[in-house]
């Protein structure tokens, strides 16, 4: 397990931005850089790498790791739908988006499609409020959800697996 | 139309672009401070200004630089507060998304007053396009000659980092920002010592919000006098509020602080009314964490006056009667909404931001959020509304950070306004489940049980 040689570069330019001696505050930062090359999660192997990046105790990296609702301590689909389900969001209708995601990709909250293509989660406020009902994929937004449109993602999503994106 | 400060510029096109950013006037800040003024004089312009911080406490910002520790030798830092995470609240968001060099710009200028030459946003980790939105801005910066080294031929050294979080609420209270920004899990730090005096990696540090240090730039242009004019009394200059819920017209907009709540929420030129032709219910008006209103108290104080939307009107009445402006965040429930299903989410939402650090809030915070379950889902007993307002009140003022605050005054709010809706959920349990109560009885406010 390794990373790439632009990420490599990555790291050493996060850790250049903090003063001698304190590369810990790129733990962070490179946890998003391992979770994104090794396949959207972070395995132990994964965080004992990044622990030796940075010259850590694997025990910081993963008292960090599960700290943080956005580190993916399993493996999860190709894509992942996070809904909102705070209050400003329930106000708008987010219940229904969940139930409908839910009956749509036949899985619950927390599960991943057999075919390992979505996986679907439950999230709290996401600073979308007033874009509301939403959900998070990936690195962008999608807001003001209907049943409709989350056809259409799901559709999209299919296309781009089939097309190989 | 109230006068615009921050998003005055926002929708020229290309603002994002440092070229338009510029041609707009761009940048003058900066170059009249660093050319003309020393960094004393900026804060004391700042103090002026009568800005009080933006990300929810109020605190008089120019007072909070003056308390800075300048011990000789040791690098002083200043974090720009981009967490945003509050329930309701979008509005940094809405400012970097669309106009993110006048947070660069107030960043460079706020950096050269507390002297601070490496500068850190700490971002909401989901808030990923916004990184590349900032980084953008910053690249900009420093290619025009307004970042790095000598900047304007002053000797004045800085460069400015953006710093991702990883999905934590708590990591937007500062002490906890801190630990994060250091590599660590983001639990709160006891205080004292503050930030001011042992901050990031022990030093000096100053943590402000993204729209108080945007406003440092109108401040520094203006001059701090003329910006104290704009606004009432303690509440000077612009706010930035979200609103959001069942209004038509959700959104960011930039009040000057002397309209009235119910200009607000009704004027096509804001929030354009309830959606659906429905009727107010209630709101919650600065974030999730501070106290809901029903629709009586919001459009008037108890005393009969008009509610303005501003920091000494929205309290006016303290929590009995009153409520805050925290973040601005403004969440409009209509009469079909649910009161008891609303704080359910918001309790479930501080159950799961607690850093589990003190019992009352860890332990508390997943009471309040079992038992509000129990009721809205139909299990409730009449005792369980007494119990709820008991933990909210052991919770309240026994916690190393105000989350436990946060978490317990939306329920008190709730019971306190509400209770009638909660005592229907009790003695309907059936119907709670198919139908919601409607509007509450606002005439006659309902006894607080002690
Ligand atoms: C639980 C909790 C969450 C907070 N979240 C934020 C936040 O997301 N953004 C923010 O600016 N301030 C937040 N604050 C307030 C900060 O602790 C701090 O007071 C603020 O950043 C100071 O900036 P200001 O003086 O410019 O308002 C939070 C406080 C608490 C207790
Ligand atoms: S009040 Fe809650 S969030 Fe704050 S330190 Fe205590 S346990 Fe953590
Ligand atoms: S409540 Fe869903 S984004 Fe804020």
């Amino acid at each position: 397990m390794q990373f790439s040689e632009e990420k490599l570069a990555k790291v050493k330019e996060i850790i250049a931005r903090y003063p001698e001696g304190k590369q810990k505050s790129a733990l962070l930062p490179v946890l998003h850089l391992a979770q994104e090359e090794f396949g959207g999660w972070l395995s132990t192997e994964a965080m004992d790498y990044v622990a030796s990046l940075l010259q850590l105790e694997p025990i910081e990296v993963y008292e960090v790791a599960t700290f943080y609702s956005m580190y993916n301590l399993k493996p999860v689909g190709k894509y992942t739908f996070e809904v909102c389900q705070t209050g400003p969001c329930m106000l708008r209708g987010s219940d229904d988006i969940i139930e409908y995601i839910k009956q749509v990709l036949n899985i619950n909250v927390g599960e991943t499609t057999p075919d390992g293509m979505f996986t679907l989660k439950t999230v709290e406020c996401l600073g979308a409020c007033g874009y509301a009902p939403m959900m998070q994929m990936g690195k962008h937004y999608r807001e003001h959800l209907t049943k409709q449109k989350v056809d259409e993602i799901i559709a999209e999503c299919r296309r781009n697996a089939a097309a190989g994106n | 139309m109230g006068r615009k400060l921050l998003l005055e510029k926002a929708h020229v096109p290309g603002i994002r672009n440092y070229d338009v950013y510029r041609r707009e006037g761009g940048y003058a800040a900066v170059e009249k401070a660093l050319k003309t003024m020393t960094p004393d004089e900026v804060t004391e312009q700042v103090k002026k200004s009568g800005l009080r911080g933006r990300g929810g406490a109020g605190f008089p910002t120019g007072m909070k630089w003056s308390f800075l520790a300048k011990p000789e030798g040791v690098p002083r830092y200043l974090v720009c507060n981009a967490d945003e995470s509050e329930p309701g609240t979008f509005k940094d968001r809405y400012l970097m998304e669309h106009i993110p060099h006048l947070l660069i710009e107030g960043l460079i200028v706020s950096s050269y007053a507390l002297g601070s030459n490496r500068t850190f946003i700490y971002i909401r980790g989901e808030y990923a396009w916004i990184v590349d939105i900032l980084e953008q801005a910053i690249a900009e910066a420093k290619q025009n000659g307004w970042l790095g080294k000598n900047i304007l031929g002053t000797g004045f050294n800085c460069e400015i980092y953006v710093q991702r979080g990883a999905g934590a609420y708590i990591c937007g209270e500062e002490t906890a920002l801190i630990e994060s920004l250091e590599g660590k899990r983001g639990n709160p730090r006891i205080k004292p010592p503050f930030p001011a005096v042992k901050g990031l990696w022990d030093c000096p540090t100053v943590v402000n919000n993204v729209e108080t240090l945007a406003a440092v730039v109108p401040i520094i242009n203006l001059g701090g006098d003329e910006y104290a004019k704009i606004g009432v009394g303690k509440s000077t200059g612009t706010k930035l509020i979200s609103a959001c819920g069942n209004i038509n017209k959700p959104g960011v907009y930039e009040i000057d602080m002397t309209i009235s709540v119910e200009e607000f929420i009704y004027s096509d030129e804001y929030c354009g009314g309830i959606a659906n032709g429905k009727r107010l219910k209630a709101c919650i008006p600065g974030g999730s964490s501070v106290p809901i209103l029903p629709a009586n108290l919001l459009l008037k104080t108890a005393k009969g006056e008009t509610r303005m939307m501003n920091y000494e009107s929205l309290s006016d009445g303290g929590f009995q009667t009153g409520s805050m402006m925290g973040s601005g965040g403004f969440i409009v429930l209509d009469e079909d909404q649910c009161v008891v299903r609303h704080t359910l989410t918001l309790a479930r939402f501080y159950r799961h931001e607690s850093c589990g650090q003190c019992s009352p809030c860890r332990e508390g915070t997943g009471w309040m959020e079992k038992i509000l379950h129990n009721i809205e889902y139909g299990k409730g007993k009449m005792s369980d509304i007494d119990l709820l307002w008991d933990i909210q009140r052991k919770i309240e003022g026994n916690t190393i950070c105000p989350l436990g605050d946060a978490a317990a005054w939306p329920v008190a709010a709730a019971i306190r306004h509400f209770r009638d809706e909660f005592e229907w959920h009790v003695l309907n349990r059936q119907e709670c489940l198919t139908r919601n109560y409607g509007l509450a009885n606002y005439a006659t406010p309902l006894p607080i049980t002690a």
